[in-house]
């Protein structure tokens, strides 16, 4: 295979710099980088004319070749342009290759063909190209960061994700998003998946040490920040509305992500709720409240959520309650429940699916007109102090 | 002195009922006059059958003898089992579909139906253990059975029944004597 070396040089470096220029263009931080190509599915046609061709030569000079010692086009392009690439750049060279380009099809064609009928229908050797390739489009994508910590949500209409239906929003704003931006700014990262221990309702607040979330920001072309700037980024989130705080904000690995789903499941939440009861009572009658401990609930799925999860019965436990008495009607029930437990269903009874109820303590219709999440026990991620 | 404070304490807060469903109602099912239902609609489009306060069952101190779900030879709603988040396996209800049948202590007998169409979820079993709910609390723990209306057919299911006020101006109609 004759080639011109000069032409070659030259084709190298205009497709070298139209890399190297998107990539600065787009101003990432990194370490490594990867260098991936996607060729056309035309060039495994080529290769297999060439291939076949070299057979042949090498054949007649009583040699044995394998296809597998033929270097494919595509890890002989990566050799050369992903050095030239990395040290232009100032990174290093990670390990990994990722095949973007399915060329199934074509591949299996060429297995399947006979060497004489594809010696029919093209070329061997291949015929020689009249012009130098061009790289169509240069695309960069660096690896997802992982950010955690905990939120508190004192307002009583937000949502925790965003609220649409029939692409409809039906409620402004969401806790999620109220975090994002100024965190998807700060990595200038292009999305994110929010994920959470649990999850409050709209109408529910979350006091105390808060809620632990984590965050993983997609392709951010910022990914190291500092524990200076990371409590800056708290700041900035903190003043940027009074419907949410955040605390204990820091990057983490993604290993780290399932800490949090572990204690969904495993550990106690603590709430506080504002009862209402039909019947007048007296300071005596909710005192018994007090004594009550590990009181196990069947916990049929309530109505509320019915439509969308299955019908089943859960068994949950109320390990502490106690009762402030407000007035005649009204009193405050501070519960700590195993996770899982459906507060507002203990209360008013759902239509009597969770048993045993408060009604049914009380002997009086009871409803819940206000419920406050006031821990979730979670230990991770790590408290970061003030 | 308690009965008012009470009735104070019941205006002030709006019931479970009023913030999340919607009172529907169907009249003299099947001709029989004031065999009313309440059909409870949440926001989620879930129903939950219920008897209207004007049903039969519920007036001159009737007392309950016995429910029955066993609404053919081969057809108990009893046997009725959902499974997995898209409810297979629930039985298909028509309007007219039977839920359950109630004999009084007078041996008068009422049969209770679907009033909408959808598939059944789960009919109250604490009934069947203590038949005193249905009348103690018709519209909540005395509930008979919880209906989900295909997800297309959400908003058109109640379309055939009446809202509370027109349900108010039947009821006032009865009172009146009948004019030929």
């Amino acid at each position: 295979m004759r080639s011109s070396g000069r032409a070659t040089a030259a084709a190298q470096t205009f497709v070298f710099s139209q890399i190297a220029e998107t990539v600065k263009a787009q101003n990432y931080e990194f370490d490594s980088l990867v260098l991936s190509i996607s060729l056309p599915a035309q060039l495994c046609v080529r290769e297999h004319s060439c291939w076949l061709h070299v057979k042949k030569e090498v054949r007649e000079k009583g040699l044995a070749l394998d296809k597998d010692d033929v270097i494919q086009v595509k890890e002989a392009f990566k050799w050369i342009m992903q050095s030239l690439v990395a040290k232009e750049l100032g990174g290093g060279v990670a390990v990994v290759s990722k095949s973007v380009f399915t060329r199934m099809a074509v591949v299996k064609a060429l297995e399947k063909i006979s060497d004489d009928k594809f010696l029919k229908q093209y070329p061997c050797p291949p015929a020689r190209p009249a012009s130098s390739c061009v790289p169509q489009d240069v695309q960069c994508l660096h690896v997802s960061v992982f950010i955690a910590g905990r939120y508190n949500k004192f307002c009583r209409s937000l949502p925790q994700t965003p609220w649409l239906i029939d692409g409809e929003r039906r409620m402004e704003s969401s806790v999620e998003e109220l975090i994002a931006a100024p965190v998807l700014t700060a990595f200038r990262a292009d999305g994110f998946n929010f994920s959470s221990s649990g999850r409050e309702d709209v109408d529910v607040r979350t006091l105390g040490n808060g809620r632990p979330f984590a965050m993983e920001l997609q392709n951010p072309h910022k990914s190291r920040l500092s524990k200076l700037q990371m409590k800056e980024l708290q700041e900035t989130i903190n003043k940027s509305s009074d419907k949410i705080r955040v605390r204990d904000l820091q990057i983490v690995t993604r290993e780290a992500m399932g800490r949090m789903k572990e204690g969904e499941e495993e550990k106690t939440k603590s709430y506080t709720a504002l009862v209402w009861t039909l019947k007048p009572i007296q300071k005596e009658d909710i005192s018994f409240i007090d004594d009550i401990k590990d009181l196990t609930l069947d916990q049929k799925t309530p109505l509320r959520v019915l439509h969308r999860r299955a019908l089943a019965v859960r068994q949950r436990v109320i390990h502490t309650m106690n009762a402030r008495y407000v007035d005649a009607h009204h009193f405050y029930l501070a519960l700590k429940t195993q996770a899982g437990t459906y507060i507002k269903e203990f209360v008013h009874g759902d239509f009597g699916r969770t048993k045993p109820n408060l009604c049914e303590l009380l002997k009086t219709d009871t409803d819940i007109l206000e419920l406050d999440v006031e821990s979730v026990d979670v230990d991770w991620p790590p408290a970061i102090p003030e | 002195m308690d009965c008012e404070t009470q009735k104070d304490a019941e205006l002030e807060a709006p019931s479970i009922i009023d913030r999340y469903y919607t009172r529907w109602y169907r009249t003299d099912l099947k001709g029989q006059l004031c065999e009313d239902h309440c059909i409870l609609q949440h926001s989620n489009r879930l129903c939950v059958v219920t008897l209207a306060e004007t049903h039969p069952v519920l007036q001159n101190g009737r007392t309950i003898k016995s429910i029955d779900y066993q609404i053919s030879n081969g057809c108990s709603r009893l046997n009725n089992k959902v499974s997995g988040k898209s409810k297979r396996g629930g039985q298909f209800l028509t309007d007219f579909a039977p839920l359950c049948r109630i004999t009084c202590s007078d041996e008068s007998k009422y049969t209770i139906y679907s009033c909408i169409r959808g598939r059944l979820l789960e009919v109250n079993e604490n009934i069947l253990e203590r038949p005193n709910l249905l009348l103690e609390k018709p519209s909540t723990e005395g509930y008979i059975a919880v209906i989900l209306p295909k997800f297309e057919e959400s908003k058109s299911v109640t379309e055939n029944l009446l809202s509370r006020k027109e349900f108010e101006i039947v009821v006032s109609k009865r009172d009146q004597p009948q004019s030929s």
